[in-house]
């Protein structure tokens, strides 16, 4: 599964990590939705460093399009909100 | 799928096979997607350009404060020395604001330099995918029959298309910052106008709204610190009264006028 992180770049996720993303996922929406400034930033920190330790970065000439792209890393709970809400950046 | 990666992907996606259904012949959608590209790129070093002349002017408001707070250092001093312990509590207040502002347009630059510094990541990585999507498309060009190549177009138009949103996105935060430190940056110029850091001996008598909004903003305890550290060091008690400067910020002019003042006094 490809992952990008708006604004840094793509990775490729396996799926056991895809599956981890997606929990915090739902954590995320659940941060969100309390609006819990604290909360959501800890979890998409910990998304943010999934994606950067266990992915593998793509070449920067790679052309593929993206399964899931995360928010820019100096996202704040405003505009997040807008995004973690239903089922969150992954269905499920 | 909801969130930003189906809002996202479905704007860019939308975007790009409008872009593929107008054009009839692929080489013309290919040329069109490699134009886009290289207009992305121009405008993104014309905001690198800008956020590094941003943090130019920035500088050198900076080297004007660092000279400021010496000089409002030196007036306090003397003011002191010369036994005008208003005068220098004004210097002081002064050095106080300027040292906040000074503060606040160091950390604005070090935010400049890090926008500098994601920009030109940004540029280099859309370079590469540009430069990978025209071999591309030189390859599909030259191999492919009109059908398949439609299918090959918009697998590489995708991952371009994907790419140049965001650089646009980087961008476009990049600049925002920027804009709101232009703004503050600004309002520094315009303290400045104001005269709120003036040469003290051009002030005239009484208080005047400056003053006044001085006395708010600086902490007056910071102030009153300062000013009895600055008493200590020019030793207590023997500052006679007088001459501080009328028109004249020259050391020199309280020469002779007391003794423990003379080697404070520059």
């Amino acid at each position: 599964m490809i992952v990008r992180i708006s604004t840094e770049g793509q990775y490729e996720l396996s799926d056991a990590d895809a599956e981890t993303l997606n929990e915090l996922d739902n954590d995320a929406v659940l941060a969100c939705e309390s609006g819990d400034p604290t909360a959501f930033h800890a979890t998409f920190s910990q998304m943010l460093e999934l994606v950067r330790t266990h992915g593998r970065r793509l070449d920067e000439d790679a052309l593929s399009g993206s399964d899931i792209i995360l928010p820019p890393p100096d996202v704040s709970l405003e505009e997040a909100r807008q995004e973690f809400q239903g089922e969150g950046l992954i269905p499920g | 799928m909801p969130g930003l990666s189906g809002r996202m992907s479905t704007v860019v996606k939308a975007k790009i096979s409008k872009m593929l259904d107008r054009a009839e012949d692929p080489s013309e959608t290919l040329e069109y997607s490699y134009q886009k590209q290289i207009e992305l790129l121009q405008n993104v070093k014309k905001g690198i350009a800008d956020v590094v002349t941003s943090k130019k002017r920035l500088q050198l408001q900076t080297e004007k404060m660092q000279q400021q707070i010496v000089k409002l250092d030196t007036q306090a001093r003397q003011a002191l020395a010369a036994g005008n312990e208003d005068l220098a509590r004004v210097a002081l207040e002064r050095k106080n604001v300027a040292q906040t502002e000074l503060q606040s347009l160091d950390s604005q630059v070090a935010e400049l330099e890090n926008q500098q510094q994601q920009m030109t990541a940004s540029e280099q990585k859309l370079k590469a995918k540009i430069e990978s999507f025209r071999s591309r498309k030189e390859v599909i060009k030259a191999q492919y029959s009109a059908a398949e190549a439609q299918v090959k177009i918009s697998e590489a138009a995708t991952g371009v298309g994907e790419e140049m949103a965001d650089v646009g996105l980087a961008m476009q935060r990049a600049l925002d910052k920027t804009e709101d430190m232009k703004a503050r940056a600004s309002a520094v110029q315009e303290l400045e106008a104001a005269g709120t850091f003036e040469d003290l001996t051009q002030l005239g008598p009484g208080e005047d709204d400056i003053d006044r909004q001085l006395r708010e903003l600086s902490s007056t305890s910071e102030v009153d610190s300062e000013l009895a550290k600055m008493k200590a060091e020019l030793g207590a008690g023997s500052a006679p009264q007088g001459a501080l400067g009328a028109g004249s910020s020259d050391p020199s002019s309280s020469e002779g006028s007391g003794p423990g003042t003379q080697e404070q006094a520059s």
